[in-house]
């Protein structure tokens, strides 16, 4: 028998197995709200990582006053409205209200830079609007500031539906992202895909795996007790797999975020969001 | 179908520059390694596999942590079996030795596109982490201690 053959054979067995299990399964898919993707998207349904979470930490996503990520949600409101560097600006001095002028910003990263010719993403644009019109110091990557302010801006637009664009100026940045989301990487041999594609929904050891999507983010981690950026969340999964990770604000992970970003079009802005 | 892989060429021969420091894995036996009709029929090392090396090779999380994707009856004492890849139980059943040997040295020869890493294979890999650059993930020898394992499953 050759092994394609016993492979079959071995698919139809788990197949057996799994109509056996269906009842549980069903009904675990049964409670996962998803959106229906674009078309030519390449899922089938669109699904927050919140469905795949337990229910106690939905709870603490659930209730803003429990979400740990509120702390940063409210120093990020605080740094608004405090002016810094030699043009002793704020960012409400230019951007006024957030809660206007931010509504849909959440949503919209990472976005064409005309200065740049490339993509920025949220922490790049506050960085930006620091260092160009504020003169002040631009926040390290993953320091508690940047983390903040990137909470409370992206939280303004929390319910708005995820709408990155992918055509015209944005298209090549957007395939490279693709490119890189399909490719294997590091001793394990993995893409992005072969989890969040191909497997979503599994149990991989104790954690079930999501379709790996953006609009929590910057998230609060109960494995890191605290909240993290889109960019950590992609080096993690890389040193996982035993990859040499991009750098955080690289060119290559910001083609990624936006490439992932597409593939949870339409899913409602979370952030900032409760993980595992 | 017959073909001959060198599958570690390429530490064989950082393995001659280096000299025996080299890796963990240096004295292997990294022979060319002989693929034959879907399986690799010889033995990896020629000494045969150890049952209780191969079980604590499959639970070892930094080696074949073969419990994140598969379930193993027999394992029922560890938490958290992955439903990634079916289980392993009768494994033995389905497939020769020869099959084992070639899955778990580079499962994706005998399942193209599989999630499932190739547990003695060094080359062809992108951006690997330099602590594991130019290694395998099990030595030869613990792959057939694990194929002696699953043959008990």
């Amino acid at each position: 028998m050759t092994i394609k053959a016993k492979t079959a054979i071995a698919l139809i067995g788990a197949g057996m197995l799994a109509l056996g299990t269906m009842g549980l399964a069903s009904a675990a898919d049964e409670e996962r709200k998803s959106i229906a993707p674009p078309d030519g998207h390449p899922l089938d349904e669109i699904i927050s990582g919140y469905e795949f979470r337990s229910p106690e930490t939905q709870a603490l996503q659930d209730d803003d006053f429990e979400n740990p990520a509120y702390l940063w949600v409210e120093k990020g409101q605080e740094l608004w409205d405090t002016p810094e560097g030699k043009a002793n600006k704020s960012c409400s001095s230019c951007h006024e209200d957030a809660a206007e002028t931010m509504k849909t910003a959440g949503a919209e990263f990472p976005k064409y830079n005309e200065k740049l010719k490339k993509p920025v993403n949220m922490e790049q644009q506050i960085n930006m609007c620091r260092t160009e019109h504020m003169e002040a110091k631009a926040w390290k990557w993953e320091s508690e500031e940047l983390l903040a302010m990137t909470a409370f801006v992206r939280n303004q637009s929390r319910g708005v539906p995820m709408n990155v664009k992918t055509d015209g100026l944005m298209k090549p940045f957007f395939d490279k992202g693709k490119e890189l989301y399909y490719t294997r990487v590091g001793q394990l041999d993995m893409a992005c895909s072969n989890c969040h594609e191909d497997n979503y929904g599994n149990h991989i050891r104790s954690d079930m795996l999501s379709q790996g999507h953006t609009n929590g983010f910057p998230t609060f981690r109960l494995k890191w007790q605290k909240v993290g950026s889109t960019h950590r969340r992609f080096k993690g999964c890389m040193k996982n797999i035993r990859a040499t990770p991009y750098k955080v604000g690289s060119d290559e992970f910001v083609n990624l975020e936006l490439y992932i970003a597409y593939r949870g079009q339409g899913l409602p802005v979370e952030a900032p969001a409760v993980r595992n | 179908m017959r073909e001959v892989f060198r599958l570690a060429k390429s530490l064989v021969v950082a393995g001659l520059c280096a000299g025996a420091a080299f890796s963990a894995h240096a004295d292997d036996k990294m022979a060319s390694l002989k693929i034959v009709d879907g399986g690799i029929p010889a033995s990896l090392t020629g000494v045969a596999g150890d049952v209780d090396k191969g079980r604590k090779a499959v639970v070892n999380r930094k080696q074949g942590n073969c419990l994140a994707c598969h379930a193993v009856s027999s394992l029922d004492n560890q938490p958290f079996h992955g439903e990634v890849g079916p289980s392993l139980d009768g494994v033995s059943e389905r497939y020769s030795d020869a099959q084992l040997r070639l899955i778990l040295v580079d499962s994706k020869k005998v399942f193209e596109g599989s999630i499932m890493p190739s547990f003695y294979r060094t080359g062809g890999y992108q951006r690997v982490a330099k602590k594991f650059d130019g290694k395998t993930i099990l030595s030869a020898q613990q792959v057939e201690d694990v194929i002696a394992f699953l043959k008990a499953q």
